[in-house]
């Protein structure tokens, strides 16, 4: 067990790596064969990041070397500054592997039945393991070429995915606007570091940290690292690549896609924070973030409920409930280095945004997977043909009330734990914000009534009679997120204090990222 | 471990459901003293408009773009605002990322 606790880092992303290459070698075997292979894979590697978890919460920050003696050994013999290709796991990182793994699992199974009469499966399986492992190394990584190389390999991946259904046209256009957005915003951060890495000769996140002068060099790399992340995380006004490509993306990838968005949200904190952070008045940069969120909220949950497309809806709410993580963070991220706010209010804030993060991506990602059940039996994302379906889909109707109550912040439900601590924390930053968070749950609400309404209720459509319900794998995907929705909605207070908090503090304690690296080098 | 507390509240979802499992309690009761006299599947549970003749299915449903119609005609200026950006073209996208990002490097290089 030592063994694999000390190389899970590794192992988390290697495992699926690996099945990436040998899917279209074991399809040939057969299919049931390769599904089989893959599903044991990922739940191992799930095991993996549940040891990794548990490791990390009881002992620290894990830091990984790779060519190193000693994987733990992050400078070598004779150097000052760590030059090896590293993973540093602390909360946070550990936080967003554990949302990627749940949603991954899921959504994995999700598809098997999914996909099942679609061609290409083998080149299917092969880019949903590589979209994870993007997500697993970009979150893991230590220093920022390897950020870059990893969130190329999400990008590539999840393009591939979401054009997957060629023979659809609006499915191309989605793969294709998502990789020149996914390209564009690489290529800013890829400048972003070329200047870190001129100024300072390093790469290495914590030594960077270590190292940052707070030129206006360093401000320009901070504005170009900033905003590509927002865009790929989709927030407004950059957010308009996202209906059109969760909308056309298949079943299963809608909810990887959607979860690498908040992948490069935890890059976009990760900057901000830890590379930035502790040195210089965040108030201005937390500001920033602020307003990028209230405006993902509010213009998000408006054109939401004028969609009358399902999954357009849905990707609108996508971005309107990233704006409440970003406000979350972005309060503590502007009396960061205001100690007695952080400690009345900021850090609440911060868990609120932070606890967010994980149930949004387990009840958005259901919500996504309830809308292909729906795609998947009646062939329609159109809200006015639809209307009867919860008499003969009665578990997909089920999933679908338990995830638009959660993601409409209604007690008892995970998401009302989550915004209930934005919106008292927030109140006390700026009253005004958090009257807007509170407007927006309520035209999220009305939104997803005027989807139950449409989809689900009234009377059974003559042309829906022989519709059943979504079989068996798909089911139990959505099962997987129930059951983690109803878990975190009755224990609010265990994933707070065990994997929220920690995850918080993560962030804020920038000094133990950079010890963990660099030690005791001044 | 179901109290999430926090420093100036808490909430306790258990209480909640329990609250919940109390009202559901007194609504089945008060329903139970109700009347005992429907019958399913009889005439009683027949649409019954003002003796109209009740149209099919189809069309008893109202579609979703007539759903909160009020709202959006009393902000259709707001929507039409909102409509104009979203061309779907994506060298529009791109010109926004570009706009963002020059207002945000002049906020960062002049406030700080």
């Amino acid at each position: 067990m030592e063994y694999l606790t000390v190389h899970s880092p590794i192992l988390i992303v290697a495992v699926p790596l690996l099945a990436a290459f040998i899917t279209p070698l074991i399809s040939r075997i057969g299919n049931k064969f390769r599904d089989t292979v893959n599903v044991s894979l990922l739940s191992f590697v799930t095991f993996l990041i549940v040891i990794l978890t548990i490791d990390i919460y009881a002992n620290g920050t894990r830091v990984y070397t790779l060519g190193a003696s000693v994987p733990e050994l992050a400078l070598p013999e004779n150097y000052m500054v760590p030059v090896r290709i590293m993973f540093q796991v602390d909360g946070i990182s550990i936080f967003m592997g554990l949302t990627t793994t749940v949603v991954a699992l899921a959504a994995l199974v999700y598809s098997l039945q999914f996909v099942k009469n679609e061609t290409g499966q083998d080149r299917f399986y092969s880019l949903f393991m590589l979209l994870y492992v993007g997500m697993i190394g970009l979150e893991f990584t230590g220093d920022m070429f390897n950020l870059f190389v990893f969130l190329e390999i999400l990008s590539i991946a999840g393009a591939g995915l979401a054009s997957y259904r060629v023979n659809m046209a609006d499915a191309v256009e989605g793969g294709f606007k998502y990789i020149i957005i996914s390209a564009v915003s690489a290529l800013f951060v890829l400048f972003a570091i070329g200047i870190l890495y001129s100024e300072y000769n390093l790469l290495s996140i914590a030594a960077l940290a270590h190292s940052m002068q707070f030129t206006t060099l360093d401000l320009i790399a901070l504005a170009l690292l900033a905003i590509a992340f927002v865009m790929k995380l989709a927030g407004v006004p950059l957010h308009m690549w996202a209906p059109d490509t969760y909308a056309v993306a298949p079943a299963g990838i809608t909810p990887m896609i959607y979860t690498s968005s908040a992948a490069s949200m935890y890059a976009l904190y990760r900057v901000t924070f830890t590379l930035y952070g502790g040195h210089f008045d965040t108030t201005a940069i937390g500001w920033v973030v602020i307003i990028l969120g209230v405006l993902s909220m509010f213009i998000g949950v408006m054109m939401a409920i004028h969609q009358t497309d399902i999954k357009r809806l849905m990707a609108y709410h996508a971005i309107s409930q990233s704006g409440y993580m970003l406000l979350g963070v972005g309060v503590g991220l502007a009396v960061l280095t205001d100690p007695v706010a952080l400690a009345n209010y900021g850090r609440d804030a911060m868990n609120g945004g932070i606890f967010h993060i994980i149930n949004n991506a387990l009840y958005k990602g259901m919500l996504f997977l309830t809308a292909e059940a729906i795609f998947f039996r009646i062939g329609t994302r159109d809200l006015n043909k639809m209307g009867g379906l919860g008499h003969n889909m009665k578990w997909t109707t089920i999933f679908f009330i338990i995830g638009a109550l959660a993601i409409s912040g209604i007690p008892p439900f995970n998401g009302f734990a989550s915004k209930l601590l934005i919106y008292e924390s927030v109140f006390r930053f700026n009253p005004l914000l958090s009257i807007i968070a509170m407007f927006v749950s309520l035209v999220t609400l009305a939104s997803f009534t005027k989807v139950f309404y449409s989809a689900f209720t009234g009377p059974e459509m003559p042309a829906f009679k022989e519709v059943r319900e979504v079989p068996r794998s798909m089911l139990i995907g959505m099962g997987i997120m129930v059951a983690c929705i109803i878990f975190f909605s009755i224990f609010p207070g265990l994933v707070v204090d065990t994997i929220v908090a920690p995850a918080t503090d993560a962030l804020i304690d920038q000094a133990s990222y950079i010890n963990g690296v660099m030690g005791a080098v001044p | 471990m179901s109290v999430l507390t926090y420093g100036y509240a808490v909430w306790s979802p258990i209480v909640w459901l329990v609250v919940l499992l109390v009202l559901a309690a007194i609504v089945l009761y008060v329903r139970s003293r109700g009347q005992k006299r429907y019958k399913k599947g009889t005439a009683q549970t027949d649409i019954f408009i003002s003796g109209i003749q009740v149209p099919p299915a189809e069309q008893r449903h109202v579609p979703a773009h007539n759903i909160y119609w009020g709202f959006f005609e009393a902000l259709k200026g707001f929507y039409n605002t909102m409509m104009r950006p979203h061309t779907g073209i994506i060298n529009d996208y791109i010109l926004w990322l570009v706009a963002v990002m020059v207002v945000t490097v002049l906020v960062l290089v002049m406030v700080i």
